[in-house]
């Protein structure tokens, strides 16, 4: 591994505009991936981690845009591309997969066309070369009877079947990182398994560099070499994943933690260990901006833990 | 915070305009709309004395447009009623029954909606011969397949709530379920489908006069009006650009209120069109 | 396919005999019989005689019930009846008018589509610009203009005070007769054309599928090439089916109005004489072009789609 790294997120913050400046959602967040390395993103939902990976790949959502801070793929500020130049990344050096399968492709065309798409787009294939590239690509994400699912529409797949169909589209044209944004939240337990060793395996071979992002602190330790841990549009805290299973220093992380289920403890009966829960609701945005930004959970009470000032 | 509804304003502004206007007639001038024909002032363009003209016969187009709105608003709103009437008891009871009955309503519902209903009512209309009641019935009988349609669907979905159970269980009769449990359920979207409806009869009814089936002259529809001002074109433009005016402000008034209650009872409601 | 179409066609059978009832019995419930209707006008009304024979000579003497079959099996050999006035077949009849019929409704559906289609399509891409606006409110007054009197406007405008036009009547085929009657029919299906088109794309943009062919980096006009426009056209076809096949019906008062020799023209003429086979007919035929273009549509609408069983 080389020191440069891959992608480097410098106090990125996102917001709607505002008559005076920005509401920013997500908030002075730092990082950086190096090549090859999985990095895992981790925080329940409405902490800002999809906005923070739609952010790197420039596909915010109107109003949202990034109100401060810098973004470093290889070096290069990619707020500073043309949009020309953005596109020529996206799919080609940067690929995404999204949580939901069943809506993530187009009802309307066999999926092997939606694959072909990335060579034709980023390889300047004719449709017919780029029809044969796409059996293979099937074949590679351990699709049986690729030469005939590419004519499948996709809803006649299964979920598990379609999000391979994505990470072959993500993994079409090598990328140097991909972002997985839940990639197995929406399908069944039994098939999740299967895909993030497909990622796993796949993204190892071509060395290629995994932002993985869930809610589920489980998926992250089974992939990721780091974590980074998102609390309100904040990143509270990153550290070898080892590590912070071992000794989670934010009250966050802890009250993650203490909310997963471990082999070997027994919960439930009377004067056993029990799962913990976190109290309370994230508030309203705009009142967090102001407040303490773990307040109003009441188990804890932390003066450093201000809006202003991170931990 | 819910953003300003510019259909509902726009379209209830309209609406009351020309209520108002069908309401107050006999306020809002003082010449009849059949019998003040005055010769001496045949085919006048708008001046002072008649805002909008005057035909062919020196009647005031403004008086007889004034009056005509009691007419289109009367037949709009008493065969919408009528639609309505039918539309709910045949959508309820066919989704509330099943069975033969179901079948019997669905298929009826198809062939209505396979026979345009401007054609229908004209053949009705050919049956019972021109004039007012005709055009009720006409109307009435011919526009209720849409409202039907999502009366027996919200029925199905009602069906199997708790509440309705409840009232089963009760031993509430049929009847009294369908019109206390079922019917306050479905309003919402009834009341747009019924606005949109009264749009539509009024279209109907100045089509239909206008082809001097409906309301025949000299009474003053405005559908009828325009099949005089149609040879007057040449010397009276004024006579046919006013009533046709009307109905379109008018139409226009029911669809945006329809279209801006659709969105104020629930954004994300779509009928289809 | 063929199965399919075959089908489609053959479950229009049960609406068509339906509405050929529906319409037999209204036309039978009429007081007094059809002949005495029929020579009303003239100073042989009261003769008996003539009216019996009257009576006779188009079976108006039997029973209703047997009528009804009579005319029923009668349109099974593709009979309707004989006129009342040119004692002509009505089947000859309606194929002297039907074709202008055809052409201008075929007229008045290309200049909607024309222009419906592509003004929703960038009123949508623009959302809240001053064109989008234009065209809603456009829309919308086009849905709640009484047509035949815009058609008097238009014939006014361009043919009596400009010239440019030929106000009414058939010319002989002559295209500048068709220009007037074909833009007065299509303004309401052009008006909801634009409103469905727009939604649509409004629709569609929102999908996750979208947001995946971004991310594949697409450029925006290729997005749109091969994954928006047809999934937009398949919401669109229906619209488009639904207006043509009641093209005929709303054609009735433009037809009236340009004195086009159509079946709508046709259509009241006949209503106004009492002809009343001939009236029975030219519903018919106006309900089978609905009929037939629906089932059209649900054809085309099974080859766009895959989603849709063809079975």
């Amino acid at each position: 591994m080389t020191d440069t790294p891959l992608l480097e997120l410098k106090n990125l913050h996102v917001g709607i505009p505002k008559r005076d400046g920005y509401l920013d959602i997500v908030k002075d967040v730092s990082f950086s991936i190096m090549p090859g390395e999985a990095f895992g993103l981790v925080g329940e939902s409405g902490s800002g981690k999809s906005l923070t990976a739609l952010s790197l790949i420039r596909l915010l959502k109107k109003p949202l845009k990034v109100s401060k801070g810098q973004i470093l793929f290889k070096g290069r500020d990619l707020q500073t591309l043309s949009d020309r130049e953005m596109r020529g990344l996206r799919g080609e050096r940067i690929a995404m997969i999204f949580q939901e399968p069943m809506t993530a492709l187009n009802p309307l065309k066999t999926v092997g066309r939606q694959i072909a798409e990335m060579f034709v787009l980023h390889r300047g294939m004719g449709w017919a070369e780029a029809g044969r590239k796409a059996v293979d690509a099937l074949a590679s994400v351990k699709v049986p009877a690729p030469e005939e699912r590419v004519l499948a529409y996709p809803h006649q797949m299964s979920g598990g079947m379609r999000q391979r169909v994505m990470i072959a589209i993500a993994l079409a044209c090598d990328p140097d990182l991909l972002i997985a944004d839940e990639p197995t939240t929406a399908l069944d337990v039994t098939v999740q398994d299967e895909v993030l060793k497909l990622i796993g395996e796949l993204c190892a071979a071509r060395g290629t560099a995994v932002l993985m992002i869930s809610h589920d602190l489980g998926v992250i330790a089974n992939m990721c070499q780091r974590v980074g841990v998102m609390y309100s549009g904040r990143l509270v805290e990153e550290r070898d994943t080892y590590d912070l299973f071992a000794a989670p220093r934010h009250p966050y992380t802890k009250g993650l933690l203490g909310a997963l289920p471990r082999l070997g403890t027994r919960h439930g009966a009377a004067g056993r260990q029990r799962l913990v829960d976190i109290d309370g609701l994230i508030k309203d945005r705009e009142a967090l901006l102001q407040e303490f930004c773990f307040q109003p959970r009441n188990t804890i009470r932390d003066p450093r833990l201000r809006a202003d000032g991170a931990a | 915070m819910r953003r300003f509804n510019l259909n509902l304003w726009l379209g209830g502004v309209l609406t009351l305009l020309v209520i108002t206007g069908a309401v107050f007639a006999g306020y809002l001038t003082s010449l009849d709309p059949v019998f003040d024909a005055n010769l001496m002032h045949a085919e006048e363009a708008p001046n002072g004395q008649f805002w909008f003209g005057t035909d062919e016969q020196g009647r005031d187009v403004y008086t007889r447009v004034l009056y005509g709105a009691q007419i289109s608003l009367t037949v709009g709103i008493v065969s919408q009623i009528i639609n309505s009437i039918i539309g709910l008891s045949l959508g309820i009871s066919a989704a509330y029954w099943g069975g033969w009955w179901d079948d019997f309503v669905n298929g009826l519902t198809n062939v209505m909606l396979a026979i345009p209903s401007l054609i229908f009512a004209l053949a009705i209309m050919a049956v019972l011969g021109p004039g007012l009641p005709s055009l009720l019935i006409a109307l009435g009988l011919t526009n209720w397949s849409w409202t039907c349609r999502i009366a027996r669907s919200s029925t199905l979905s009602l069906k199997g709530q708790g509440y309705v159970q409840a009232a089963q269980t009760l031993g509430y009769s049929d009847i009294r379920i369908m019109a206390t449990q079922l019917l306050p359920n479905m309003v919402g979207p009834i009341l747009v489908i019924s606005t949109l409806g009264i749009g539509s009869a009024v279209l109907a009814e100045a089509a239909l006069s206008f082809l001097g089936l409906g309301i025949r002259p000299p009474f003053p529809s405005w559908g009828s009006m325009l099949t005089g001002a149609r040879e007057l074109i040449v010397v009276a433009p004024w006579a046919a650009v006013f009533p046709g005016l009307a109905i379109f402000i008018t139409v226009l008034g029911f669809n945006l209120l329809g279209d801006g209650l659709r969105d104020y009872l629930d954004p994300h409601m779509r009928t289809r069109q | 396919m063929l199965r399919f179409t075959m089908r489609r066609l053959l479950q229009m059978i049960p609406t068509i005999i339906a509405v050929a009832l529906l319409i037999f019995v209204i036309f039978s419930v009429v007081p007094g019989s059809f002949a005495s209707s029929l020579m009303a006008d003239g100073k042989t009304a009261s003769d008996p005689e003539l009216l019996a024979r009257l009576n006779e000579q188009f079976g108006l003497d039997k029973p209703v019930y047997i009528r009804a079959w009579e005319y029923l099996s009668g349109l099974a050999h593709f009979d309707l009846g004989t006129s009342f006035r040119t004692r002509e077949p009505v089947l000859d009849v309606i194929n002297d008018r039907i074709w202008a019929s055809l052409k201008l409704s075929i007229a008045a559906m290309v200049f909607a589509i024309v222009i419906g289609v592509p003004l929703g399509f960038i009123a949508a891409l623009r959302p809240g610009s001053v064109l989008d606006s234009i065209t809603m409110i456009g829309a919308v007054s086009g849905l709640s203009m009484p047509q035949f009197w815009l058609g008097l406007l238009l014939m006014y405008f361009f043919a009596l005070v400009l010239g440019w036009l030929p106000s009414f009547g058939y010319g002989g085929g002559d295209l500048k007769y068709l220009i007037l009657p074909a833009i007065t029919l299509g303004v309401t299906p052009l008006a909801l054309l634009a409103r469905t088109t727009r939604a649509g794309v409004l629709e569609i943009t929102n999908e996750d599928f979208i947001r995946t062919a971004h991310s594949k980096g697409m450029s925006n006009s290729r997005v749109i090439r091969w994954h928006l426009m047809r999934n937009v056209m398949v919401l669109v076809v229906t619209t488009i089916g639904l207006q043509f096949g009641s093209m005929m019906g709303q054609a009735v008062v433009i037809e009236k109005l340009f004195s086009w020799p159509g079946i709508g023209s046709l259509l009241i003429d006949s209503v106004s004489i009492r002809d009343i086979p001939v009236v029975q007919g030219t519903i018919l035929v106006i309900v089978l072009w609905f009929l037939l273009i629906n089932t059209f549509v649900d054809i085309i609408y099974a080859a766009i789609d895959p989603r849709i069983k063809q079975t």
